[in-house]
């Protein structure tokens, strides 16, 4: 079977990516899609020492996780949306109404 | 080394190089296209690691839902092509950001489980059995919160993204 440390290393890569797209991005899907990345570096970890320690508590929280990214994007997505309805653009650094 | 982890080697590699072009990808439809290359390769590194049904669940709701979200939301805003205008200025300190969490992600793995001296489980299979009995029987109140959370989330959607007609 697949050693433990290969899939944390998997995972801690994708987490690294996600990081980078949520910094660089200025479209505000772009960076709801590196947020998914991020949460699917999670699953792999969880699925991963669900694999190792042959528990299924690991399993059920990555399909928690699954879940509760669907309704994150959901929701992100509206906001999205209603921002590009109001404001004509969805580039984050031009979103600064509550920012001194 | 085992074939299993020959697969998963090739698997991770697909799947990291995607998630590279997802995050620097100047066109945003072909973006939506790597994270699916992405989210697929992580499907079957849960195939391989045993886990059946988040597989598949991963493939319905991620590749089948997520994706389509998001390519709808792509649409329904100008989408800008271009990296000029999908990045911002500060490209060299999101690198090194994101390399000194890759950095310190990796030192603490290695310091916690070292690679040389891991050694491989054997097999597990969580079947779709063992799930819905872990779920049904140890995590129903958290299955219940979540259930809670998705009809909180679709009536927020729904009331965020329609039109105030009457106001």
């Amino acid at each position: 079977m697949i050693r433990l440390p290969l899939v944390l290393f998997f995972s801690a890569f994708l987490f690294s990516a996600g990081v980078y797209g949520v910094l660089v991005r200025r479209n505000a899907v772009m960076v709801l899609m590196a947020i998914e990345l991020m949460l699917n570096a999670v699953n792999v970890n969880l699925v991963g020492f669900s694999a190792n320690l042959k528990a299924m508590s690991g399993q059920v929280f990555a399909l928690f996780i699954i879940a509760v990214a669907a309704a994150e994007v959901g929701i992100g997505l509206a906001i999205v949306i209603l921002l590009f309805r109001n404001r004509e653009s969805i580039n984050v650094d031009e979103v600064s109404l509550l920012k001194w | 080394m085992t074939g299993q982890e020959y697969a998963f080697i090739v698997l991770a590699a697909v799947g990291s190089i995607s998630a590279i072009a997802t995050v620097t990808a100047r066109n945003v439809v072909h973006a939506a296209l790597y994270l699916v290359v992405t989210l697929s390769s992580v499907g079957a590194v849960y195939l391989l690691l045993g886990a059946e049904f988040v597989a598949w669940v991963q493939i319905l709701i991620y590749v089948g839902a997520i994706v389509i979200l998001f390519l709808f939301g792509l649409m329904l805003t100008k989408a800008p092509i271009g990296r000029d205008s999908l990045d911002n200025q500060q490209r060299w300190v999101g690198v090194l950001v994101a390399f000194g969490v890759f950095a310190g992600l990796a030192y603490l793995i290695q310091d916690a489980f070292p690679l040389q001296d891991a050694v491989a489980a054997p097999g597990f299979r969580g079947s779709t059995e063992a799930v819905g009995q872990s779920i049904f029987h140890s995590y129903v109140l958290p299955f219940e919160a979540v259930s809670f959370l998705l009809l909180a989330a679709l009536i927020g959607a729904v009331v965020l993204a329609r039109k105030d007609d009457e106001t």
